[in-house]
């Protein structure tokens, strides 16, 4: 059996010592042998944490073909592609055949007989994936710092270098009140002590930040959203590719190939294809997407993936089902607890309005469980109206939510925004890919609309499409792609949170009035103090909580049904007027976020109460609202 | 051009054993010599080897290793006696002379789609592995006993057996488009080389099918060896047509293109397994590149001696000869690109069409190659099968590097495009290529068989939505649809066929939830927001392609939505230039279009439905439907049906209403699924429906019918209104068609009509009330007021007359005092509004004038 510094730092070779050793045994399924055998390391208690990630690792300091994972979202899924899956080739030495294993390789070795009989094809699929669009600061470093792997090449760098207090954060978030700029990534090696490496890499890391705009026209590397860094990769499948969807978030472990020689025989196929009849077939502009330089976007050879649930690096990576039931109703115990922490902590952001931190913590615990036919269940997108248009209030509270949920992108619903950002993702059938828009993003990503930077001016035919997108993302939890000759429907699940001053114009499940309980006069100083930020150890209670609360599950009892359903022919009774179907529904979506908040798994009659109560409370103050403003409608 | 790997030397070595035979026609037809690509020793860029399941039919698979790693002679391609009249894809074969008639005379088409004028020599089954000397390939006598290197074809058995299949297959049950005219009892290839003989077009298309029915042998041949069968079946095609018609003058070789292989082929499920194989796949062209000239042949002249010689193109590569054979010079030849011979090739892409994609995933493309006729046969954005050769090549081995990419390069040759939307372009039905299973059809028709059928599928429709089965029950009928009458001879054009609906009612009735689930339910359907379009979203736009920089027509909503469904959310907030591009849509169901230079006339055969809110937000009873949501009368006079979706507001709907809801939220997804027929039955139904079933009015129904429509007059006579309009009739007739459809029934009966007839009268009774009388008054819809109302005006018009009359001659009035006149006349209340009425109607009569805030009489 291979030792752990084999499978972590050379797999290939166990995977040939694999696949060497069936040679004799016809049918012995090595590679699905060999798939199980590293599924069986990582099993293993804290396995996963040695292996090193490409997420805050630069590429740079990891060895080639080692294993290495990388959290990921699947943005494009390029055409499967044909491979050498055995090879018989001629070793140079012994000038002897050698049967030889293509899998998990980009290249292959030299003097192939292509004529071969025991030449074997063998199919695999190419997925484009990038960092998670709009991932924390503090998730980064969340799982930076859980990360155990000896990164030690032949430099010194060190892997602690990762550990920045969150402090440190918080200076940058008073000074720096651009959100766009605050979620850039602190990842990269910018300390002091950052040791050496060759003048290559120094160059480089040197030009990527700094020269963004012409990086961008010479790789686009499609992300979707705008200022986003990270390393994007090609990610090769083998087995079980039909189960990977688009926009999917996944952890995959796998093979890092970097050969210089994939963007070498790049650079020769585009410059012969002239020459070439069979290179014809791919455009310049093709070439490029599809194999761009491995030093910018290393390829990746699966090994094992698992679906990212959370994304959360504080819950246990295995997610909640997985026989985790001591660290679930340890939680569960707390969490009425926390849930009374949170609600202050938001009442105090929110102006002092603890109606509206209230629904605050209803969106945020929100998910789409499931879809009846178009309806999607369990959305709940929330307009927070009466936003105050001093201090920047919107972008500051951007902010706080930024530091609770994992991932999490702040849209601006400027006039320029709107008409020119590509919201949705378009296929550009020159390059043959997909591009990315903002509106691409993993399940559960929080999407904080600013209204108030709306001003006045006219929509042009982008805008009204990106509204129109923006009102179906809301409406139906879909985007519909375009793939110009026709259009395709992704259902996506993302929490839409809409700040406006008046009433928002996209469409929103529920709509709240921010009342202020502050003066005018004080607002200012109010806000400026809002930054105080709890605890660390509060802030991951809170981060802990709201991603368990959307995993839990949920169900009515009957007993309980039937009283809802009473409950609501009274309340029919006294005025019908008082409330519609589209209110019940409401009121459900209310009460089951209610009870999983306060982490109930089902529904009961106090929740109920305490949910209608709540929305009496919220319509009232609509109504109010309406009559002091008069043209609100 | 010279590619290092491939050097022409070698090949002359084995000139000496180049078979010279002299052939004879006939069944021992001589060695028909094609090399197969693996063969080669040179090839860098040769065919992939297929994987071992194909190779296993192969009973060339046990020869040995050594054949292909040693420089093994093969067949020079020019060397090889150019008299032979089967010297078939040779263009040095191409005899110049006339007359031009008989299977010698006609020149051969070369089959760049069939890969490269390589040849396979063939191998003796029973001989043992071919030696190096390669002799067993010239070995004309052993018959029967040959095959075709690394298959299992035998040439002379295989074109025996397409002979054979050519002159005796029969069809009678044919029911494909082309084979129309075609007497379906006599062979139907020897028909159609009869078709070739008459209209000069050498190329047969052959159904695999066909093939399959035949003889399934021949077929598995076909399927696994198209490179080496093909041919074969060209060259029995051409020897059977000369037999018949030794008269007749081609332009070139008669080409055999086979479609329809296996079942059509999802893109996705394409794997190495199909490498070299004929697939038929299914998709959607996205690119079509440039005309691509690719030299077959290339011509060098010694610059000496002026010597010429062609060299042929060997798999992408022209060996340059390097020595003149004539006066020995070396590297004195050089290309003449004008005497070389080139042909056509495209390169296409093809996507997956959205149908065939599993959810979550995006689509597929795959690169084909068009080749002389076929180029350019398929615009971007034509849906077609394609029948071809999957290809895989390795990428280009770079001679500078020892390691190669291990990936290949995949493509396909074409052999043969059909369109599958072909039929939208000229036939009147929807080209729903759907094809159902014997099964499915039997299912379906046990569902129609059913009493309540029409129930059951209503109630299917949308069951997150509850109740309204009225609505539902309308919305039904649209999806199917009337039946499509042509009565343009008679200069009335077409009839529209489709069923409009319109929904009002009070914001949060899931209005739109029900848009949406039509939108999804229906393959062509198209889902806009009055908000959110123009006028141009909805039609047309004409805008300049990036690409081509030319001017092109960019199609709207309405006319995607072609036969299907345009489901328009808030109706109602649509601009007033946008809602008047619907007039014609809903009526005449074109699309005219006069902008930029671009004068055409689209169809828009498509069914509108609408949801529009009232404009005081809430729905007020006290008001008539045109008052409540705004819209013209002409434009709502076109719905077919108008309803209402209000609160119905009492206790046991409220109870089973919040029942519903709050299943909704717990119930699993299976549970709930038993309850209903699930969204794919009833999409398959539908799509049946429209497609097989064109009910006709039984003589019964069309008495029915003129009762109905006389019924719905006479309401009205006796208080002197209209109460129905031709339109309402129309409406009616439409209503029964669809809804005998729902039964599968080729006739329309009196239930089609009853159920018609109340349907329009519910939807009348919700949209037509006349809110002050109380009666259904269908001049709501056609004039935009009721006639009590306009009754009304009159009078008041009248009464003001009479007061302006007895103030005798006065040529201006102060505006207010004559309102304070005719009050103080009327008995009734009279509003300023009623009175601004009264004026205008007044002055439509040129008796007066209205300027500011004075009235002048005219006369």
């Amino acid at each position: 059996m291979p030792s752990t510094d084999d499978w972590l730092n050379n797999p290939l070779g166990v995977v040939e010592g694999m696949f060497a050793a069936s040679q004799n045994t016809p049918n012995s399924g090595w590679a699905a042998k060999a798939v199980a055998f590293f599924k069986d390391r990582l099993k293993e208690k804290d396995a996963h944490t040695w292996v090193p990630s490409l997420n805050d690792v630069p590429l740079h300091y990891l060895k080639p073909n080692s294993l290495v994972k990388f959290r990921c979202f699947i943005q494009d899924m390029f055409d499967p592609e044909f491979y050498m899956g055995t090879y018989e080739a001629v070793d140079p030495s012994t000038k002897a055949k050698v049967l030889r294993c293509g899998k998990y390789k980009d290249v292959t070795e030299c003097g192939v007989d292509f004529n071969s009989r025991s030449t074997m094809t063998a199919e695999r699929h190419t997925f484009y994936c990038v960092p998670i669009p709009g991932e924390s600061p503090w998730v980064k470093e969340g799982y930076a710092g859980s990360s155990q792997a000896r990164v030690v090449p032949s430099t010194s760098y060190a892997p602690t270098r990762q550990k920045r207090s969150y402090e440190e954060d918080d200076d940058d978030m008073d000074t720096d009140t651009q959100p766009q700029k605050q979620r850039e990534p602190h990842t990269g090696p910018h300390s002091p002590t950052e040791p050496h490496g060759n003048g290559d890499c120094k160059r480089r890391e040197k030009e990527a930040p700094s020269s963004q705009a012409a990086s961008a026209s010479h790789l686009d590397l499609n992300f979707p959203l705008p200022g986003e860094k990270g390393p994007s990769c090609l990610l090769k499948v083998y087995e079980e590719w039909d189960g990977f969807k688009l926009n999917e978030a996944v952890e995959v472990f796998g093979i890092l190939s970097v050969s210089p020689a994939l963007s070498a025989l790049a650079d020769e196929d585009a410059s012969s294809s002239l020459l070439d009849p069979a290179g014809g077939m791919e455009t310049a502009e093709e070439q490029r997407v599809h194999s761009p330089p491995a030093s910018l976007v290393p390829r990746l050879h699966m090994l094992h993936a698992k679906p990212l649930p959370h994304n959360n690096p504080l819950l246990p990576a295995a997610g909640l089902e997985d026989n985790n039931s001591a660290f679930l109703s340890s939680t569960l115990r707390e969490m009425a607890a926390v849930r009374a922490e949170l609600l202050a902590y938001f009442t105090h952001v929110l102006l002092g309005d603890a109606l509206a931190a209230e629904y605050l913590i209803l969106h945020l615990v929100s998910n789409v469980y499931t879809r009846r036919d178009v309806l999607p269940l369990g959305k709940f997108t929330l307009n927070l109206s009466g936003c105050p248009a001093v201090a920047s209030f919107t972008e500051r509270f951007y902010q706080i939510i930024q530091q609770l949920v994992p991932s999490s992108y702040y849209l601006g619903m400027t006039l320029q925004n709107m008409n020119q950002m590509r919201l949705v993702p378009k296929k550009d059938y020159v390059a043959n890919r997909l591009l990315s828009g903002a509106l691409q993003l993993a399940t559960n990503t929080s999407l904080f609309l600013d209204e108030s930077q709306l001003e006045q001016g006219q929509l042009d035919t982008t805008g009204v499409r990106n509204v129109t997108a923006l009102g179906n993302l809301i409406s139906w939890q879909k985007v519909d792609y375009d793939f110009s000759y026709h259009q395709m429907e992704f259902p996506c699940n993302i929490n839409v949170l809409i700040a406006s001053e008046g009433r928002s114009l996209l469409p929103s499940d529920c709509q709240i009035h921010l009342q202020s309980q502050v003066a005018p006069p004080d607002l200012e100083a109010y806000l400026g103090g809002i930054q105080v930020h709890p605890q660390a150890s509060q802030l991951n209670k809170f981060r802990m909580y709201l991603s368990v609360a959307r995993q839990l599950d949920y169900s009515i009892a009957d007993e309980v049904t039937k009283s809802v359903e009473d409950d609501f022919v009274d309340m029919r009774k006294d005025d019908p007027q008082s409330i519609s179907a589209e209110d019940l529904h409401r009121m459900l979506v209310v009460a089951r976020l209610l009870s999983l908040s306060l982490g109930q798994t089902s529904l009961s009659r106090d929740s109920w109460l305490r949910a209608k109560h709540v929305e009496m409370l919220r319509r009232s103050r609509m109504e109010q609202n309406k009559c002091v403003n008069g043209n609100e409608p | 051009m010279s590619s290092p790997l491939s050097t022409p030397g070698g090949r002359k070595r084995g000139r000496t054993t180049n078979p010279s035979t002299p052939s004879s026609e006939g069944p021992t037809s001589p060695p028909f010599q094609r090399r197969r690509g693996q063969d080669s020793s040179t090839g860098d860029l040769m065919p992939m080897p297929t994987s071992p399941p194909t190779d296993v039919l192969s009973p060339a698979a046990p020869l040995d290793n050594s054949l292909f790693s040693s420089p093994r002679p093969s067949v020079p391609p020019n060397e090889v006696d150019m008299s032979s009249p089967l010297m078939y894809g040779t263009p040095s074969s191409r005899v110049e002379g006339t007359p031009r008639s008989g299977v010698r005379g006609t020149p051969a088409r070369q089959r760049p789609d069939l890969g490269s004028v390589s040849k396979a020599p063939q191998v003796d089954l029973q001989s043992e592995p071919p030696s190096a000397d390669g002799a067993v390939a010239s070995e004309a006598n052993a018959g029967q006993r040959l095959v075709i290197w690394g298959t299992d074809v035998n040439v002379g058995t295989c074109k025996e057996k397409f002979q054979r299949f050519l002159q005796r297959f029969i069809d009678p049950s044919s029911s494909e488009d082309e084979n129309t005219g075609l007497d379906l009892n006599e062979p139907l290839y020897m028909q159609k080389l009869e078709e070739i003989s008459v209209v000069g077009d050498p190329v047969l298309n052959v159904n695999c099918l066909h093939v399959q029915s035949f003889d399934a042998e021949l077929y598995r041949q076909l399927i696994c060896y198209p490179q080496e069968v093909i041919p074969t079946f060209d060259m029995a095609v051409n020897e059977l047509f000369f037999e018949r018609f030794p008269d007749s003058i081609l332009e070139y070789q008669i080409q055999v293109r086979p479609y329809n292989a296996l079942k059509t082929r999802n893109m996705r499920n394409l794997n190495p397994e199909d490498i070299d194989q004929l697939i038929t796949i299914s998709g959607m062209v996205i690119r079509t590149s440039q005309l691509i000239p690719e030299m077959q042949e290339a011509f060098f002249q010694c610059q000496v001696c002026a010597f010429s010689t062609r060299v042929e193109v060997d798999r992408g590569r022209i060996a340059e000869p390097a020595v003149c054979r004539h006066c020995n010079t070396t590297h004195s030849l050089a290309l003449v690109h004008n005497r070389s011979l080139f042909s056509d090739k495209q390169m296409i892409k093809i996507q997956e069409s959205p149908d065939d994609m599993p959810a979550g995933q995006t689509p597929h493309t795959t690169v084909v190659y068009a080749h002389n006729d076929l180029v350019d046969k398929v615009q971007p954005g034509d849906r077609i099968n394609i029948t071809g050769v999957y290809r895989a090549v390795p990428m280009r081995a770079n001679p500078r590097q020892s390691n190669v990419k291990s990936v290949y390069k995949t493509h396909i040759d074409v052999i043969h495009f059909r369109k599958t939307d072909e039929k939208r372009l000229h036939g009147l039905d929807d080209a729903e290529q759907k094809l159902f299973t014997e099964e499915r059809v039997q299912t379906l028709k046990e569902l129609a068989a059913k009493p309540d059928v029409y129930e059951r599928l209503a109630s299917a429709l949308a069951p997150s939505i509850y109740e309204h089965e009225d609505i539902k029950k309308g919305i039904l009928l649209q999806l199917f649809g009337g039946t499509r009458k042509d009565f343009s001879q008679t200069g009335r054009g077409n009839f529209r066929a489709d069923v409009n609906i319109l929904l009002c009612g009070d914001p949060g009735t899931s209005k739109s939830q029900l848009l949406q689930y039509v939108f999804n339910l229906v393959p062509r359907g198209q889902y806009t927001s009055g908000k959110g379009s123009s006028a141009v979203g909805l039609t047309a736009y004409v805008m300049k392609d990036p690409e081509t920089r030319q001017l092109v027509l960019q199609t709207g909503a309405l006319v995607l939505s072609d036969n299907g469904i345009c489901c328009i959310d808030e109706f109602d907030k649509m601009s007033d230039s946008t809602r008047s591009v619907l007039h014609e849509v809903m009526e005449q169901q074109t699309l005219s279009i006069a902008k930029a230079g671009i004068i055409c006339q689209l169809n828009a055969r498509t069914s509108v439905l609408a949801a529009a809110n009232p404009i005081e937000s809430q729905w007020n009873p006290k008001k008539t439907t045109i008052e409540n949501i705004q819209l013209p009368h002409t434009l709502l006079s076109r719905f077919d049906l108008i309803f209402l979706m209000l609160d119905p507001q009492d206790e046991a709907y409220d109870r089973r209403l919040a029942h519903h809801l709050v299943s909704l939220y717990y119930q699993s997804e299976e549970q709930l699924e038993e309850e209903f027929l699930d969204m794919a039955m009833l999409r398959d139904y539908i799509a049946y429906a429209r497609t097989y079933i064109n009910p006709k009015l039984s003589e019964e129904a069309s008495q029915a019918l003129i009762e109905a429509y006389v019924d719905m007059r006479k309401i009205g006579s006796g208080r002197g209104m209209v109460s129905a309009y031709p339109r309402q009739l129309e409406s009616l007739i439409r209503l029964a068609e669809a809804h005998s459809k729902v039964r599968f029934s080729e006739k329309v009966e009196t239930i089609d009509v009853e159920e018609a007839k109340r349907l329009h009268r519910e939807a009348l009774k919700q949209s037509a009330t006349d809110p002050r009388t109380g009666f259904v008054d269908i001049s709501i819809l056609t004039t935009g007021m009721s006639a009590t109302a306009r009754k009304r005006r009159e009078e008041v018009a009248q009464a003001l007359k009479k007061v302006i009359q007895a103030k005798g001659k006065t040529p201006a009035m102060k505006y207010h005092t004559l309102l304070e006149d005719l009050r103080r006349q009327s008995e009734t209340a009279i509003t300023k509004e009623m009175f601004d009425e009264a004026l205008r109607a007044l002055s439509d009569e040129d008796y007066l004038t209205v300027t500011g805030k004075t009235v002048r009489l005219l006369a």
